[in-house]
């Protein structure tokens, strides 16, 4: 077990190095001119410098470093939890994403909460449900929920309970109510994924053997669908909700973008349209850095929610 | 009296003759049952007609945009600006007097050709990395596969703005960003099927037979194994088309006049209040197309199976 641990920490470590590394690649290395592109976010104009000015912008930039020496020094700086300091605000990039960083933390913990108690319980009613023509239209409704557009949802729930009946402000971030639409229209998307991967296997389980047991022992369609189908159909729902952090983060740069809430999502598309690099890397590798925690942590917990899973792992 | 023969004559035996002539031609004649087969079978989906239905129509707007629409999408009309959705204007107008209706057919031009080129490079990539993956198995497997952890580890939205930020702003940077970002499902996809199909009897039979590596690869492995990767090619389409639109919509799209269909929700949304429609309208296009490409790529998994 231990051992286990061990060799999932390193790999979630190197795969989140990994991902810092192709992230620095191609802001890095891929443009042509990547003074030209920093000096422009900066808000100068690469023409009107002499020679001497630019040598002395590419120094501070560090961009004079050989390549695995500039990057061997970003790294370093990124351990002692330094990201640098923004191009376009001069503003040092650790205290922007101090001052974002919790509203979007609160936004995303309210839209996985959402998310996973709405899939949970559509799957549920969908397979409960006996009546036919129900049954159907609710197992194609998850699918819908996955082609809607993030920014559009919202955009559509602006439109009906700000602007028509102002329940909810439509922008900001003050208060809970303005958190209420922004985590409704980022949890869309996921809990259509946990509603259409648990009704499969709602499916699956009622065809086990043990549930036509449970039913010879008299057990009602209730008991059987609360304490065995849904104990035994929700475990792969932990290794989805790793998974789908990665897309609630994507959502998260729709929903605050429209919005028009302060938080690292929007941050991202600020500077991406300043083409502020340093910020990019910072937040591209603060949210894969989520990403990879999270899914370690649920590989953490299955053998301990699971504990055949944990004899598995000992055997081998 | 004997009984004459009518085996070849009978309307009611055509197998028989049937079975003379394929004999010339067995994998073609059977490939064609095959495809007939599998549309008899989607005849019984309505659904699914009426899904391919829509994005033939999505299709054709975005190969001959002038047979469906008579408006110029950049000719401006003051008088006729913010109009409602009437028979005239069946989507309204926007804040310039603009045909939104021929405006989000045009806009499919842009939208479908970023789709397909991203899915393109995904496509080729990612079935390529794993068919190498899944076939040499070993050391060249586990390298490939420690790449694509990285990438699903960078969620395909920020994946694409790096690209962007790196590459620049526009339909094909856009594309080829969307590209990337999906190119890990394809490869992991591709990956598991060479590797249910290698251990197949008709390849271990291929091999006994002296046939090549490399005619083994393109024979009989990968022909096998595509049609789970066609499928999510398909289903994938849909995905496509939403983060292009996503990034578009932030503002990394064309440039203006020309507009994507991301691009028309991000310059309708500032006219919410006043006139719904321009933001509403070709979102809930986009969330059709994607919703129909979804389905359809249900449909044919299911019939597959």
């Amino acid at each position: 077990m231990k051992t286990y641990i061990i060799s999932r920490i390193t790999q979630a470590l190197l795969v989140l190095l990994g991902a810092y590394t192709i992230t620095y690649v191609i802001l890095y290395l891929l443009p042509s001119d990547a003074l030209s592109l920093m000096l422009t976010a900066s808000g100068v104009d690469a023409d009107t410098l002499s020679a001497a000015q630019l040598a002395e912008a590419r120094h501070h930039y560090g961009l004079d470093r050989g390549v695995v020496d500039q990057y061997l020094h970003l790294l370093g700086n990124l351990l002692r939890g330094d990201f640098g300091t923004s191009l376009s605000t001069g503003s040092s990039v650790t205290t922007l994403l101090a001052d974002r960083l919790p509203q979007t933390l609160m936004l995303a913990g309210c839209a996985i909460t959402l998310s996973v108690t709405a899939g949970v319980g559509f799957a549920y009613t969908a397979t409960w449900l006996r009546w036919r023509p129900l049954r159907l239209a609710l197992r194609r409704l998850p699918a819908l929920g996955l082609s809607v557009p993030v920014f559009w949802t919202g955009l559509l729930l602006i439109q009906i309970f700000s602007f028509t009946l102002g329940w909810f402000p439509s922008m900001g971030n003050k208060g809970f109510a303005s958190l209420v639409l922004p985590a409704v229209t980022l949890s869309i998307p996921s809990a259509a994924i946990y509603a259409q991967v648990l009704m499969r296997s709602f499916d699956d389980v009622w065809g086990e053997s043990y549930i036509a047991t449970a039913r010879a022992k008299g057990l009602s369609r209730a008991q059987i669908q609360w304490r065995h189908v849904l104990r035994n159909a929700a475990l792969p729902i932990l290794t989805l909700i790793g998974l789908q952090i990665g897309n609630t983060v994507s959502g998260a740069v729709l929903v605050e973008t429209v919005f028009t809430r302060v938080g690292v999502g929007r941050l991202a598309q600020e500077s991406v349209l300043r083409q502020d690099i340093p910020v990019v890397l910072a937040v591209v590798t603060i949210s894969a850095a989520a990403f990879v925690t999270i899914n370690l942590i649920v590989d953490l917990l299955y053998p301990l929610l699971d504990p055949r899973i944990a004899r598995a792992a000992k055997v081998t | 009296m004997t009984t004459p023969d009518f085996t070849h004559f009978s309307p009611l035996a055509p197998a028989y003759d049937d079975r003379t002539d394929s004999d010339d031609v067995p994998i073609r004649s059977a490939r064609l049952r095959r495809w007939s087969e599998t549309l008899s079978l989607l005849r019984g989906h309505p659904g699914f007609l009426l899904a391919l239905a829509f994005i033939l129509f999505v299709l054709l707007a975005a190969a001959m945009p002038t047979l469906l629409t008579r408006f110029d999408p950049y000719a401006t009309v003051p008088l006729e600006k913010l109009r409602a959705p009437s028979l005239l204007h069946w989507f309204g107008t926007d804040e310039l007097g603009r045909d939104l209706y021929t405006r989000v057919v045009y806009g499919a031009g842009l939208s479908v050709q970023a789709a397909l080129l991203a899915v393109s490079i995904a496509f080729i990539g990612g079935s390529t990395l794993g068919l190498f993956s899944g076939f040499f198995g070993g050391r060249i497997d586990a390298v490939i596969m420690r790449l694509i952890d990285v990438m699903l580890a960078l969620p395909s939205l920020l994946l694409a703005l790096v690209i962007v930020t790196a590459i620049g702003f526009g339909t094909l940077p856009v594309a080829i960003a969307v590209g990337f970002g999906l190119l890990p499902g394809f490869a992991r996809t591709m990956r598991a099927e060479v590797m249910r199909v290698k251990t197949l009897a008709y390849v271990e039979a291929a091999r006994l037979g002296g046939a090549g590596w490399g005619r083994i690869l393109v024979n009989h492995i990968l022909p096998n194994a595509s049609g789970a990767v066609v499928v999510l090619a398909t289903l994938d389409f849909g995905v496509a088309i939403l983060v292009a639109s996503g990034l578009s919509f932030l503002g990394f799209g064309a440039a203006p006049p020309a507009a994507e269909w991301g691009t028309l929700i991000a310059n309708g949304r500032k006219f919410l209040i006043t006139a719904p429609w321009l933001p509403l309208l070709p979102g809930m296009f986009v969330a059709l197309a994607v919703f129909a490409l979804n389905h359809i790529s249900r449909t044919l998994e299911e019939v597959s199976k």
